[in-house]
């Protein structure tokens, strides 16, 4: 059976999608990415500091990658357009991830603003993935404006706190036919496992790679989790049960 | 002549071009993106365009993020 995600009319191999931020050395991106079998990688854009002569990161992510960049740093939908022709005129491709965001303290979206990039970005030809606070009737607008996909946020950039928007999410996979990718908040490979059980359609996955103690690992074993999360979701989970139901036969016990 | 880079006011020699800015500044040329003005720069023009006192350049770089 074909279970390939396509997207932008791009069959991706993996459910993994990861972020490269905060690895301690860039050395550690082309082995963590690798290890995690991801196919879409993520980077940000900034200012080149004359002073302090950096590696361009780009060149860590593997060719074969499809290369992301999101519009960190954007306040405001023209502050994203701008960051996304910036990122596309470097020649890497023509994904985006839109990232609008003016709130320091919990790092989450402005969804109206991030709404008007995407219309702007998707009449420009690009491949936008929204990134947003999960609200349905967003998502149908994101959809209708011609989002790739739609990646709704588990929970606070950073934080590792899992899916706290569960219940959202879980609308948002019933409803939206885009693939729902879960970003933000992911903290360990279960809960990349639970998000993909419940029907994500990708999971992409940043600190709790790049903090682990052991990077490299770290992503293996989301990527594991990913697999058998959307394993398990194509096998059909079985329904919750608020009574016992006994697995071994009722009858022809050993004693009357 | 004074020209703003990156958001901080410099001054370089007249007539330089983009190209023959990067250059002194020793900024590999297939790692940025030039943004003059408000529009993005193609690689290709960087060596025919030079740069007028009050220009705007952004000289900007893919970095690590999420």
């Amino acid at each position: 059976m074909d279970d390939s995600l396509v997207i932008g009319g791009q069959k991706i191999e993996s459910r993994l999608f990861l972020g490269t931020g905060k690895f301690s050395a860039n050395g550690l991106i082309p082995l963590a990415v690798e290890a995690s079998g991801a196919q879409v990688v993520t980077v940000a854009l900034r200012r080149v500091d004359f002073d302090h002569s950096e590696e361009d990161v780009a060149s860590y992510v593997p060719p074969s990658c499809i290369l992301m960049p999101n519009t960190s740093g954007a306040r405001s939908a023209s502050e994203a357009v701008r960051l996304a022709r910036i990122a596309r005129a470097a020649g890497c491709g023509n994904w985006v991830k839109i990232e609008v965001i003016d709130d320091q303290k919990y790092l989450l979206p402005d969804n109206q603003e991030t709404l008007k990039a995407t219309e702007i970005l998707a009449a420009e030809g690009f491949v936008v993935l929204p990134y947003f606070s999960p609200d349905l009737t967003v998502a149908r607008r994101l959809e209708k404006a011609g989002a790739a996909a739609v990646m709704p946020l588990g929970s606070p950039i950073g934080s590792n706190r899992g899916l706290r928007t569960e219940e959202m999410i879980r609308i948002l996979i019933a409803e939206i036919r885009v693939p729902v990718i879960v970003d933000a908040g992911i903290g360990r490979p279960s809960e990349a496992a639970y998000a993909m059980e419940m029907g994500a359609a990708a999971v992409l996955v940043n600190t709790a790679v790049a903090t682990a103690q052991d990077p490299v690992s770290m992503a293996r074993a989301f990527a594991q989790a990913v697999a058998a999360g959307r394993r398990a979701y194509l096998a059909g989970l079985p329904e919750t049960s608020d009574v016992a139901r006994a697995s071994s036969p009722l009858t022809g016990f050993l004693y009357d | 002549m004074q020209i703003t880079v990156n958001g901080k006011p410099e001054e370089v020699p007249d007539g330089l071009s983009v190209a023959d800015y990067l250059d002194r500044r020793e900024v590999a040329p297939d790692s940025v993106v030039v943004e003059l003005n408000g529009s993005i720069l193609t690689r290709p023009d960087w060596a025919t365009q030079t740069l007028s006192a009050g220009d705007r350049l952004e000289v900007v770089r893919f970095v690590q993020g999420g």
